[in-house]
């Protein structure tokens, strides 16, 4: 067992931190507030992910023949908490890297990986992820949008909600009905967004402009090329996008980095003297580093090419319970940091509600953690 | 990086398994506060398993890892001072080790006993004393599941043993120590109350299957799984931060989660004949050590921030 960093993995962090303090704006804490899925961020985004792109940072973990350097997960970890420390200014196009690539290359054809995969090793891609429905959330599987075979098209007819990054995104990973089998017939269909007949409407938030929106998809044509994977494999290929969508985003980086900024705020303010504070910031700090280390279990069993179990969900909650944490001393401590005062703290705050509902809600992950770690009875249903 | 058991630790607990084998029930009939085997001290003790942290090779991390094991056992054994601060006293320091903090020798005492070492921890210093029957007194009430004593006399300093050692490493090993063992009381309390309501059936299907005790439970396993992994990480860094977390977060999660436990088995929790309370009664026991959870903090503040 080691919780030390090899000498070439730190230099890789150091690395990282180079590039961030060499290419973010010096008004980047206040700029990093519009949103991750803003058109401001998001227009940023494609300049900052194109550096990373041609400085080999942006798909390092990708394998060596698809442009990747083939590093391993930890390279991933070490990108992704550095990347989410800085307040993420690859905006909506982490997904791509993470997960949307990754399952790409396991289950795309030649044609598909042709297509899809340069975009976003260089920076100029933007997914989004059509899975929610207004009566499908934490039951995905209950979903509706349907898509109909017609000759060698598929009519797509449905509607999709809480779609982050929709109104720029130049691509959709779409989940749609192919059947009535609930699970099995469940089919993706890669869609590019300026097909006719998808309507998006933006919802405001509390993440910032342009997270979440409604998509709708009235009669909607795609070619039957646009078909990912087999029909009815769709719930096969989004537990492995899942898997790595939850352990893509290191949350705790970003919740200890606020409160860091925090602490140092309230003493430069000469508000870090009674117990009550200190108190109140170490009990956040002991969530944070518990959940860096649970996770770090995890991406344990990942490095070995081990299968990743149910543990991920116990990570993945100690996650949002440190998430939550840092927002809530935030508030109480700095309550002007949720006005204006210091962007850092507010864009962790913006960002930070999204924790426990993003990529499975965290009741979802509680009911495997009974089921599957502590191996309860399941529920009646 | 790389949080998995390497060989050498696999092996150890294999065998610390199967040592610990005549140990893992309760006897029939006992309804003992505490459960002490004198057998299962010296099969630990010749098998050298409180000795690894004095092996460079094997070191905290792995008598981190056997203090987990050991705490999970219904009977209790004093291995975490033994495994963990008693290497940096020295080898002819006879365990089991008492910690005191210095004026604060008027609280009960796990495991102590004739023959103990009293370790007094003060600001400046560490003094140690081997204690005689005369200078204790057996407190048999105790509501604790470990054996406890009170010490009859305020050690002098002047009289005691020195160790020339920094006094903050052995309070940082004392944290690492207290947060490896509560880690281990916290799994086995959490694995008895999983037993429990998946055989305990009412309305007609296992009390396992209704939400109000599953999410509950599976919060307990977060907190608990964040303890056992703050008590490794504090062990292998031996920094005072990390050690004040990890013991900050054992605390916060007996406090959490030791009522649920004793709820969840209904009146079968108020009971002696369960075995539940020489696990929670322990870590009520931890709860107190070191000042608490505010002192933890507190610690963890000033090592973190200054």
């Amino acid at each position: 067992m080691d919780f030390t960093w090899t000498p070439e993995e730190t230099a890789f962090r150091q690395r990282l931190k180079d590039f961030l303090a060499k290419t973010l704006p010096d008004d980047w804490e206040r700029f990093s507030q519009h949103g991750p899925a803003s058109p401001a961020l998001t227009e940023y985004a494609r300049e900052f992910c194109g550096q990373l792109a041609k400085d080999g940072l942006l798909t390092p973990h990708w394998p060596k023949a698809i442009g990747g350097e083939g590093l391993d997960p930890w390279h991933q970890t070490i990108l992704a908490e550095e990347m989410w420390i800085a307040g993420e200014p690859r905006g909506g196009q982490y997904m791509n890297v993470n997960w949307i690539g990754p399952t790409l290359i396991k289950y795309g054809t030649a044609e598909q990986q042709a297509r899809y995969l340069p975009p976003i090793a260089d920076g100029s891609a933007l997914w989004c992820q059509g899975f929610s429905e207004p009566g499908s959330g934490s039951d995905l599987a209950s979903l509706r949008t349907r898509a109909v075979r017609e000759g060698d098209n598929y009519r797509v007819t449905g509607q999709k909600i809480w779609t982050s990054y929709a109104t720029l995104a130049d691509t959709c990973f779409l989940l749609c009905r192919t059947s009535d089998d609930r699970k099995k017939g469940i089919s993706v269909l890669l869609v590019p967004m300026d097909t006719p007949g998808i309507t998006v409407r933006q919802i405001p938030s509390l993440i910032g402009e342009g997270d979440i929106h409604e998509v709708f998809f009235d009669d909607m044509l795609i070619p039957a090329t646009a078909l990912f994977g087999e029909e009815g494999q769709a719930w096969e290929i989004i537990a492995y996008s899942l898997v790595n969508e939850r352990l893509g985003i290191p949350r705790y980086s970003l919740a200890r980095s606020a409160l860091d900024r925090a602490v140092a705020v309230l003493q430069e303010q000469g508000e870090w003297d009674g117990e009550a504070v200190k108190i109140e910031a170490a009990n956040v700090a002991a969530l944070c580093e518990a959940a860096r280390t649970a996770s770090y279990a995890i991406v344990t069993q990942r490095a070995k090419g081990e299968g990743v179990g149910p543990e991920s969900s116990s990570a993945r909650f100690a996650t949002v319970m440190a998430e939550r944490r840092v927002a809530e001393f935030v508030a109480e401590y700095l309550p002007e940091a949720l006005v204006d005062a210091h962007p850092y703290l507010k864009m962790h705050h913006q960002r930070g509600i999204v924790a426990g509902i993003a990529a499975g809600a965290a009741e979802i992950q509680l009911n495997i953690i009974a089921s599957d770690v502590l191996k309860l009875p399941r529920e009646p249903r | 990086m790389d949080l998995s058991l390497n060989a050498d630790q696999i092996a150890i607990l294999d065998a610390l398994d199967s040592l610990a084998k005549p140990y893992i029930d309760v006897p029939i009939g006992d309804h003992n506060y505490a459960l002490t085997s004198e057998a299962l001290d010296r099969e630990l003790a010749v098998g050298g398993f409180l000795d690894v942290a004095f092996d460079p090779d094997l070191g905290t991390v792995t008598a981190a890892i056997i203090i987990e094991r050991l705490a999970r056992l219904p009977y209790t054994t004093e291995a975490a001072m033994t495994a963990l601060v008693r290497p940096l006293l020295g080898d002819d320091v006879k365990g089991p080790i008492c910690l005191v903090r210095e004026g604060k020798p008027n609280r009960p005492f796990r495991f102590l006993r004739p023959g103990a070492t009293v370790v007094m921890v003060g600001d400046n210093c560490v003094c140690s004393m081997e204690v005689a029957a005369d200078q204790i007194r057996p407190e048999p009430e105790s509501l604790y599941g470990y054996p406890m004593a009170s010490l009859l006399v305020d050690p002098e300093f002047s009289l005691l043993k020195s160790h020339f050692i920094d006094p903050q490493q052995v309070i940082t090993r004392w944290r690492v120590a207290l947060a490896a063992e509560a880690a281990g009381l916290l799994a086995a309390a959490l694995a008895s109350t999983t037993a429990h309501v998946t055989d305990r059936q009412q309305f007609g299907r296992p009390l396992a299957t209704f939400q109000a005790l599953r999410h509950r439970l599976a919060e307990a396993q977060v907190r608990t799984n964040g303890v056992y992994w703050l008590a490794l990480k504090a062990a292998a860094s031996l920094d005072a931060g990390d050690a004040a977390l990890a013991a900050l977060h054992a605390q916060e999660t007996a406090r959490i989660v030791v009522y649920d436990y004793h709820q969840f088995l209904g009146a079968m929790g108020m009971t002696l004949e369960h075995p539940l309370h020489l696990w929670t009664y322990r870590l009520k026991a931890l709860s107190s050590e070191l000042g608490g959870r505010g002192a933890q903090a507190l610690a963890a503040a000033d090592a973190l921030w200054g």
